[in-house]
């Protein structure tokens, strides 16, 4: 799924000035906490969060994730919008909620990866 | 015989906006140096982690990375107040993280566990009242 399919399906508003936005995304995640993210998360490359905060870009750095969607019509600020954009990370923002976000990406074919086991 | 690139960060534990900028500049450093993506991640997550905890928990502290010929190794060492309980810590889900950082989407309990998880060695020491020290290792 490219991320202009995203932008399309969740009707987002594009936040970053990065990145192509046609390019290709495998997989999501949805979640409100940075640990668990950065506990279970696999290849996934799309965060779906309602969490705004400087961290959940540092996470999605870490991760290699391509594309953060804030749900929940969370607004991102200046700062984090830049940061996003220093490392090559759209951000889009959603009026859906986190469940109902998830709900059409899966619906439209974007699956949730392989989770990392736990030891 | 070429010697180890080391990388120093001191990490200000007073501002929670700016953690794991050290852990984002080594990420940078390691990438562009060659080292492979899959390496480049392990150490990444396992430093921010650590990262992440010297802020929450111990006011900040130092990270160095060395880099060999086939091993990252990742130091990290606060002053922090100490960890009573290693064994403990090492739980997942356990956590002593104040309320305002669980809003902030952490103190879950998942750092140390993870640090271990994402790499090959990982030694762990700590005096109460002193500080604490992670020393860890990616083979690549």
């Amino acid at each position: 799924m490219k991320v202009t399919e995203i932008v399309k399906l969740l009707n987002c508003e594009i936040c970053t000035d990065c990145g192509d936005i046609e390019r290709e995304v495998n997989s999501a995640c949805g979640s409100d906490m940075m640990s668990d993210v950065l506990a279970f998360v696999k290849e996934q490359s799309v965060l779906l969060t309602g969490l705004v905060n400087a961290q959940v870009v540092r996470t999605a750095e870490m991760m290699d994730m391509r594309c953060i969607v804030f749900v929940r019509g969370k607004q991102p600020d200046e700062a984090l919008i830049k940061m996003a954009e220093e490392a090559d990370i759209i951000v889009l923002k959603t009026k859906e909620r986190l469940y109902q976000a998830c709900g059409i990406l899966y619906h439209n074919g974007l699956r949730g990866g392989e989770a990392c086991s736990a030891n | 015989m070429t010697e180890n690139i080391k990388l120093h960060y001191d990490v200000d534990g007073s501002d929670f906006t700016m953690a794991g900028e050290a852990s984002s500049d080594a990420k940078r450093v390691l990438k562009k140096i060659g080292i492979p993506s899959e390496t480049v991640r392990r150490v990444a997550i396992a430093m921010y982690e650590g990262e992440i905890n010297m802020v929450i928990h111990a006011d900040g502290g130092t990270a160095d990375i060395e880099i060999g010929e086939h091993t990252v190794t990742i130091k990290l060492v606060d002053q922090g107040p100490g960890i009573p309980n290693i064994e403990l810590a090492m739980q997942e889900g356990w956590s002593t993280a104040p309320e305002e950082v669980r809003n902030l989407g952490f103190g879950a309990g998942m750092g140390l566990p993870n640090m271990k998880k994402y790499t090959d060695t990982f030694e762990i020491t700590s005096e109460v009242g002193v500080g604490t020290k992670v020393i860890m290792t990616v083979n690549f």
